[in-house]
């Protein structure tokens, strides 16, 4: 790995996303937007908005990024420009974490455009801050750029790389908690919501939720969800070869 | 002449395909080397196993003294693929800056690849709003960035008008006269004519490893697509 080359990589990707207005304004607008809908359905249910809202808020940029980000992939690999930039001084965890990180940046600005809408325009309250929800929503945004990069390498076309999402995301999307608590559910479901990641971030979110300070439990949510990441970066770094068929 | 590329009993396969049957050849250093042959002949998979992309099922391939695809090759060899592989949502300079930054390079170096490929004009506009032929010309650009030793091109001269195929070959040639080996590959026969050494590959065989001048006297015509057309019927009587 080299800092020089990741960093390049990461200002690369943030340029190519700043001639694209129609992205940046979607990825801006639609979590917000989501959330507006969400306010008004749950308008006469007592606190039930400020629960899924607080939910909402890590799972939104999780399903974006790694829509988002398994796109951008598959359009390095399909384009010829993987090829050209495995020939170079390039590594592969350059590109990688060049990803994360651009896209993690991009999560920030999204997280706190969604975030100062919930608390300030719908009357979102929490127990905890708000600073704490941005810090899990990025790094849910980060774990849905590792998992969309691992999963592009499973994909030859666009039409395949979309089918990622409901294997991928949907199972943890309903097992993560929001629908049923997860101590409700049947053992063998519970095993398996404890090792999917958003699990974790929904988790961690609740804290804030439920707590004026960081807890212990929501920082090492954090962590698990953190190490996933981490995890899914290294293993589409090994996904990734310089020599193909 | 010391040679810039080996290649060794190469064969390759791709699906149950057998694409490359066992080539040899070499390529001198500081020459202008053409890759001759037909689409589907095997010349881009030939390319790909010179840069250190391609499965290769048997054979080596030895690249400035190192196997295709080692580390330190990476500074040292510039490859355009067929298809222009730049970033179409990045003006012309933002990625000739991309490139240069990942060999360490400052935009001084990539003002000047642009400069030379004859896109200074059209630096500031996407890449994806230009012609394809200016496409091909910033990824042929953003390759000769850091001056490797070695420039693989696929095909670089498609959709260039004659002018600037002429300015592209010149380039070329001052390239090599400056030590740098380049291995260029076309299926036009005009372009043959070009080049140094010529490499005429026929389904995954090479058939004619020659100067162009050798090989129209070998032929007994000034015509070097009519050259070719003879190699290739007494290459099929010897196969037969």
């Amino acid at each position: 790995m080299n800092l020089r080359i990741t960093l390049s990589t990461a200002a690369r990707i943030l340029r190519q996303l700043r001639h694209d207005r129609r992205t940046v304004g979607l990825l801006v607008v639609v979590p917000a937007a989501l959330l507006t809908l969400l306010y008004f359905m749950y308008d006469e249910a007592g606190g039930t908005f400020d629960r899924i809202a607080l939910v909402m808020l890590g799972i939104f940029p999780f399903v974006i990024m790694f829509l988002v980000t398994s796109i951008a992939m598959l359009r390095e690999r399909t384009t010829g420009t993987l090829e050209r930039l495995l020939t170079t001084p390039l590594g592969k965890l350059d590109l990688l974490f060049g990803y994360g990180l651009a896209f993690g940046l991009a999560a920030a600005v999204q997280a706190g455009v969604a975030v100062a809408a919930a608390y300030w325009v719908l009357g979102l309250e929490t127990v905890g801050t708000f600073g704490l929800v941005v810090l899990i929503a990025v790094v849910d945004a980060v774990l849905g750029v590792a998992l969309g990069l691992f999963c592009s390498a499973f994909a030859r076309t666009e039409f395949q790389a979309v089918q990622f999402l409901p294997v991928v995301v949907i199972p943890q999307l309903l097992l993560c908690g929001l629908f049923v608590p997860r101590a409700q559910m049947a053992g063998w479901l519970q095993a398996t919501a404890d090792v999917l990641p958003l699990s974790y971030a929904v988790e961690a979110l609740a804290q804030v939720g439920a707590h004026p300070d960081a807890t212990a439990t929501m920082w090492r949510d954090l962590t698990v969800v953190a190490g996933a990441a981490i995890v899914a970066l290294v293993l589409a770094a090994a996904t990734l070869r310089r020599r193909t068929p | 002449m010391s040679s810039a590329i080996e290649v060794d009993s190469l064969v390759v396969e791709r699906g149950r395909r057998r694409v490359l049957h066992g080539i040899n050849c070499t390529v001198a250093a500081g020459s202008v080397t053409g890759l001759l042959g037909p689409s589907g002949s095997g010349k881009t998979t030939l390319i790909r196993a010179i840069v250190g992309v391609q499965v290769v099922k048997s054979g080596t391939v030895t690249v400035l003294g190192e196997a295709a695809g080692a580390p330190a090759l990476r500074r040292a060899v510039g490859y355009v693929t067929q298809a222009p592989s730049v970033y179409a949502d990045l003006s012309v300079r933002e990625n000739a800056r991309y490139f240069a930054s990942l060999y360490g390079l400052g935009a001084a170096d990539a003002d000047r690849a642009i400069a030379d490929v004859g896109l200074a004009d059209a630096a500031g506009q996407l890449v994806g709003n230009l012609s394809g032929g200016q496409r091909s010309r910033a990824s042929l650009g953003c390759a000769m960035i850091g001056a490797p030793r070695l420039l693989v091109l696929d095909e670089p001269t498609v959709g260039q008008d004659p002018v600037l195929r002429a300015d592209l070959w010149a380039k070329f040639h001052a390239l090599a006269a400056a030590g740098t080996t380049l291995l260029v590959s076309s299926h036009v026969m005009d372009e043959a004519g070009r080049c140094d050494r010529l490499l005429l590959i026929r389904e995954g065989r090479l058939i004619g490893d020659d100067s162009p001048a050798a090989i129209r006297a070998a032929a007994g015509t000034e015509d070097l697509e009519e050259a070719f057309l003879r190699l290739i019927r007494d290459s099929e009587q010897v196969t037969a």
